[in-house]
């Protein structure tokens, strides 16, 4: 049954000569409107992935060779400080809700988010967070010769964060600054959650809604049974700190081990929270590419939300050394393990989904191949530390920092950078350059494999992570060497993709609507959107209402 | 030149009316998940550290049940609820009524809980810092009665606007988004003071 | 991408003292055996499940003498997802029941008799080490006695912290375990060889963490009991014949040292700081990070920012004079 379409032509009146516009500054400071938001998020995340990565290639230079003495302790623990605060909660999280508020309203044929004002209150105050982390190499004072920045690593274990281990106020800025960055975070997941039940559009059942937002929809759910744990410790914290209560005071008969619990209550699902949205980047752009639909939409769709509970039992995995007992550690490498079966599902749905297709390999496509050999390995060594006593070595060793950061990097900067290549059109009118865009990917692609791939040995070596150099003797020099090598080719590659979204801002080819032939709605309005999205709400029958039009012969609408 | 037009899929008529549930209250449920999972890691140091205390006063020692709050706590609910559907039925005299009775009730629970305080601070000698227990005693029933302030103080403007004549029928759907979070407030005392003064004693 | 299985074969034939895959001890023998399991496992996977991509993605690569035609759209197989859901599970209770079997293999069995007890405190930046049985202080350094597999003797570590969370690994041993205040955890060694087995605290511990090395000594039993007497005894205090240590003795004895360092029979017994009794029997000062000379011992003493920034024991603003004789006399104590 073809649907039905209607020409929908812009009739807003060009505006009357009357006072003057108002400047540009003062509208993106004063918008509420989704698609304005989402790009200050994106803006402001990619500020702070080139501060982050700065902050890794200083240590890594200090780690290039062993017993170096580029950087004194104190700073280089302030950098791993810095480094993994800012990329989780100043890079991660707003990148990853900017994409989310810029789309999922497009996705659904809705005209903004449920709460706008809300919206714009969570960016300003996530804004204001990440400033008030940096603010404190200024204005904090923190132990003997160290002063300024946070120096107790990014999740800031107790005791070490009591007042008498960690004088002055630098904890305290890490405190409140991920504070203010969990409460933006809450109030854009409620959002999102908001926006996905309430306001989807004519004939968009459940069953019907692109896997973007579904993912979104778990990841916003996830937030706020996670981010809330560590309101709740950091408030302990600041009490222990400044009221001189004892939760975390081991003098006082409290916990070194509770605040384990809680961050890590936290930590988990969070990375679940960060790869989630991957995940829905590659849901989005593999059938595209591979011009076939999503291969078993419901098991994609129940995979995900059982990553999203399972995710909330596997914390302890992080505390494997920490003498829980053979009972709890058994329990955890149980959840965890478990995990792997739909994290597996998924995988092999891509696979079938490429399965019989015709692949073309354009700039997302390929950062999404990229991904998907990436993320099996990062799943690989995921199931090799759930292994505990596996984990009693490889565990707070470099072969864990190479684990999550081919999930960081080689996974979910990767799908991001896909979402970048793919959706820039949609948001700008003008493709971005394939040429910058290959050696964007053959750069960066040398330069991660260089320095992940290779950082595994070190910790199968002894090396342990947060040391800011190392004895000679112990065979880890050439390998720590040839890391930084990797990180100068990523830059590289980092930095060529700026020029590109700059670049193409201005000279890149007319995009139109539909530069990818695509099948869902944020395809079928303008490029860029007007600002009400939709001239008229849309009604779907199928969850490819674009392949419906494009295909009236054979609808998806007559197989669902 | 940018291209104005675009081709939206539209169906004529759709069968089944087509509706979502209302934002606001969405919004709240998931505002109270969030706070919930607050509460429950305060809930969970607590009874964590229950007996852990290596000096000072013990629950049994000093806490007693806080009958008469937890009644005008809990009859709070039932006001909140009876103002609302007052308002549903257009009755504006009893939601004012109902919400005053809500606000009276909410704040004289506050009343006995800073009365509760001060006994164990003047006179018992417990503090955030005496032990454990001080601890997790204070900061779990503190961060309940700020909920409840913040609860007060949505309530005392709605009823200002009751008074004012300015709550109308239309509001209900808000008014009940607000005695959603009431409840939630109410449900969260429910678990304190089975854990603290039940459970933990 | 399967560049990552060579590089894990190049590491357990790499010469590295801390190599995990050069196991020297039970614990650390039996996490051997499980990770090789698990490797060869999830290795198996990438081949498969990445061969099937590769091929997938050169197999139906869009080629320009192609059609326009879209290819035929497949929504899902209940066979295929189905079986692809039952293999990963039966892969997953293969590995996790093996894993449970290795963790009570370790963790959950009793205290073995006849062990060599010795109580580890972690310190910022330093390790404590008691023996209760024998009446020994010491630190820094752990001499333990080799176990032979036939009568076994493996040392038991019963391990707290005094300050923040530290962590225990030496990779060659065993598994790490953490060292945290108001929680006591314990694990246990065994080496059969001889050796010197190196290895570092591997929980962030603040400014000198990294420099908080471990020096395991697994000695013969008869060089172990030789050890022992000698740490027993109370620091040397008769100096005739060496009256410059006489004379470093005094000043010692004076000076704000006694407060933190234990000299054992004598005024000094603070217990901020290592125990001193036998400091001229250790290899290394500073946590492993320094070597044990007088040269280095004395720059220690006079700055020890100069050595390991951030480390707890301050510049004690001793004049030149001072400074060789304290070195004199602290070289004196074998």
């Amino acid at each position: 049954m073809a649907t039905p379409v209607l020409e929908a032509i812009d009739q807003t009146q060009a505006p009357p000569q009357g006072p003057p516009r108002p400047n540009v500054i003062y509208t993106w400071l004063t918008t509420v409107d989704h698609k304005k938001i989402g790009l200050m998020y994106i803006a402001y995340a990619l500020v702070f992935l080139l501060v982050g990565g700065v902050e890794a290639i200083l240590m890594r230079i200090q780690l290039a060779v062993p017993n170096n003495h580029f950087i004194s302790p104190q700073v280089f623990n302030q950098l791993f400080t810095m480094h993994g605060t800012t990329m989780v909660f100043f890079v991660g999280m707003p990148i990853l809700f900017g994409f989310g508020n810029y789309l999922v309203p497009l996705m659904i044929g809705a005209r903004d988010m449920a709460f706008p004002r809300l919206n714009a209150f969570s960016f300003w105050v996530s804004a204001f967070a990440g400033l008030l982390l940096y603010f404190s190499y200024f204005g904090a004072s923190g132990l003997y010769a160290a002063g300024s920045a946070p120096d107790v690593g990014w999740f800031a274990y107790a005791p070490l964060t009591a007042k008498v281990f960690s004088p002055g106020h630098s904890t305290d800025y890490w405190t409140l600054a991920v504070f203010l960055s969990g409460v933006g975070s809450i109030g854009t997941a409620l959002n999102i959650v908001t926006t996905i039940l309430c306001m989807r559009c004519k004939g968009m059942k459940m069953s019907r809604m692109p896997l973007l937002p579904w993912l979104y929809l778990v990841m916003a759910s996830l937030v706020f049974v996670a981010v809330s744990p560590l309101t709740a410790a950091q408030i302990m914290l600041t009490l222990d700190r400044y009221i001189g209560s004892h939760f975390f005071d081991t003098q006082a008969g409290g916990s070194a081990v509770l605040w384990m619990h809680f961050f890590w209550i936290f930590g988990h699902p969070e990375v679940y929270v960060l790869v989630l949205p991957a995940f829905a980047f590659v849901n989005e752009i593999v059938p595209v590419f591979s011009r076939k639909a999503m291969f078993g939409y419901p098991a994609m769709v129940a995979a995900s939300v059982s990553i999203g509970f399972i995710s909330l039992s596997v914390w302890a995995h992080h505390m494997f050394t920490v003498g829980l007992g053979a009972a709890g550690n058994t329990f955890f490498v149980f959840a965890t393990m478990v995990i792997s079966v739909p994290t597996g599902i998924k995988i092999f749905n891509w696979l079938a989904t490429i399965w019989g297709g015709k692949i073309i390999f354009a700039t997302p496509m390929i950062f999404c191949v990229a991904f998907l050999f990436q993320f099996l390995i990062a799943g690989l060594t995921g199931i090799m530390l759930s292994a505990a006593p596996f984990d009693w070595q490889l565990g707070n060793s470099y072969f864990v920092v190479a684990h999550f950061h081919y999930v960081l990097v080689g996974s979910i900067l990767f799908a991001l950078f896909g979402a970048f290549y793919y959706w820039y059109p949609k948001v700008t009118g003008k493709m971005m350059s394939e040429t910058l865009g290959k050696w964007h990917f053959w750069l960066f692609l040398i330069g991660f494999h260089l320095t992940f791939d290779f950082m595994h040995v070190p910790g199968l070596l002894g090396m342990p992570r947060r040391i800011y150099t190392y004895e000679a003797g112990r065979g880890w020099g050439g390998w720590n060497f040839i890391v930084g090598v990797g990180a100068i080719f990523q830059a590289a590659g980092l930095l060529i993709f700026c020029y590109n979204l700059v670049r193409s801002y201005y000279r890149g080819k007319e995009a139109g609507h539909d530069p990818w032939d695509a099948w869902t709605l944020e395809w079928a309005v303008p490029s860029p959107p007007p600002v009400y999205n939709f001239a008229i709400e849309p009604t779907v029958n199928s969850r490819r209402p674009l392949w419906d039009l494009k295909h009236p012969e054979d609808p998806d609408s007559d197989y669902e | 030149m940018m291209n104005t037009s675009s081709t939206i899929p539209v169906e004529g008529a759709i069968e089944a009316p087509w509706t979502l549930p209302y934002r606001g209250t969405v919004g709240m449920a998931c505002l109270i998940v969030a706070e919930a999972a607050i509460f429950i890691i305060f809930v969970v140091a607590y009874i964590f550290y229950i007996g852990k205390s290596i000096s000072g006063p013990t629950p049994a020692q000093v806490l007693e049940l806080p009958i008469f709050g937890t009644i005008c706590l809990l009859s709070s609910s039932i006001t909140v609820h009876f103002a609302s559907s007052a308002l549903r039925k257009n009755n504006l005299h009893g939601c004012t009524a109902f919400l005053a009775g809500t606000v009276l009730l909410g704040a004289i629970f506050l009343a006995t809980t800073a009365r509760e305080w001060y006994h164990l601070i003047y006179e018992k000698g417990l503090t955030i810092q005496t032990n454990l227990f001080g601890t997790t005693y204070y900061s779990l029933v503190g961060l309940h009665a700020t909920h409840v302030v913040v609860g007060l103080i949505l309530l005392s403007t709605t009823l200002a606007f009751s008074l004012t004549g300015h709550l109308k029928e239309e509001h209900e759907k808000k008014l009940e988004v607000l005695s959603l979070y009431w409840h939630f407030v109410d449900a969260v005392w429910v678990v304190v003071f089975l854990v603290v003064y039940v459970l933990g004693r | 991408m399967a560049f990552l299985a060579p590089l894990f074969a190049v590491t357990a034939l790499a010469q590295s003292p801390t190599n995990i895959f050069a196991p020297a001890a039970t614990p650390a023998h039996s996490i051997f055996g499980l990770s090789m399991l698990v490797l060869s496992v999830t290795f198996g996977i990438f081949l498969v499940v990445g061969g099937l991509l590769l091929y997938a993605l050169i197999r139906y690569r869009h080629r320009p003498s192609d059609s326009d035609h879209e290819p035929a759209q497949i929504y899902g197989s209940n066979q295929i997802e189905l079986s692809w859901t039952v293999i990963p599970i039966l892969i997953v209770v293969m590995l996790f029941l093996t894993t449970t079997r290795v963790i009570l293999r370790t963790e959950a069995i009793p205290k073995p008799d006849n062990t060599m007890d010795v109580t580890v405190i972690g310190h910022q930046f330093w390790w404590e080490y008691r023996y209760p049985k024998l009446g020994i202080v010491t630190a820094n350094e752990l001499h333990i006695p080799t176990s032979d597999k036939a009568n076994p003797k493996p040392t038991y570590l019963t391990m707290s912290s005094a300050d923040v969370s530290h962590s225990f690994w030496v990779p060659r041993l065993a598994g790490k375990m953490d060292v945290i205040p108001n929680r006591v955890n314990t694990m246990w060694i065994d080496p059969p060889d001889v050796g010197l087995y190196l290895g570092q605290c591997a929980q962030y511990c603040g400014t000198q963490h990294a420099k908080m090395l471990l020096r395991v000594y697994a000695q013969s039993p008869e060089d172990f009991a030789a050890w022992a007497s000698q740490q027993q005894k109370p620091a040397q205090q008769d100096f005739t014949g060496n009256p410059t240590a006489a004379a470093g003795q005094t000043v010692f004895m004076h000076n704000a040292c006694i407060n933190c360092h234990t000299v054992k029979g004598t005024v000094a017994t603070g217990r901020f700081g290592p125990d001193l009794t036998h400091l001229a029997s250790r290899d290394t000062i500073a946590a492993g990070a320094v070597q044990n000379n007088p040269e280095n011992l004395r720059r220690w003493i006079d700055d020890p920012n100069t050595m390991k920034p951030g480390s707890l024991m301050p510049a004690m603003h001793l004049n030149d004079h001072d400074l060789d004789l304290i070195t004199a006399y602290l070289t004196q104590l074998h």
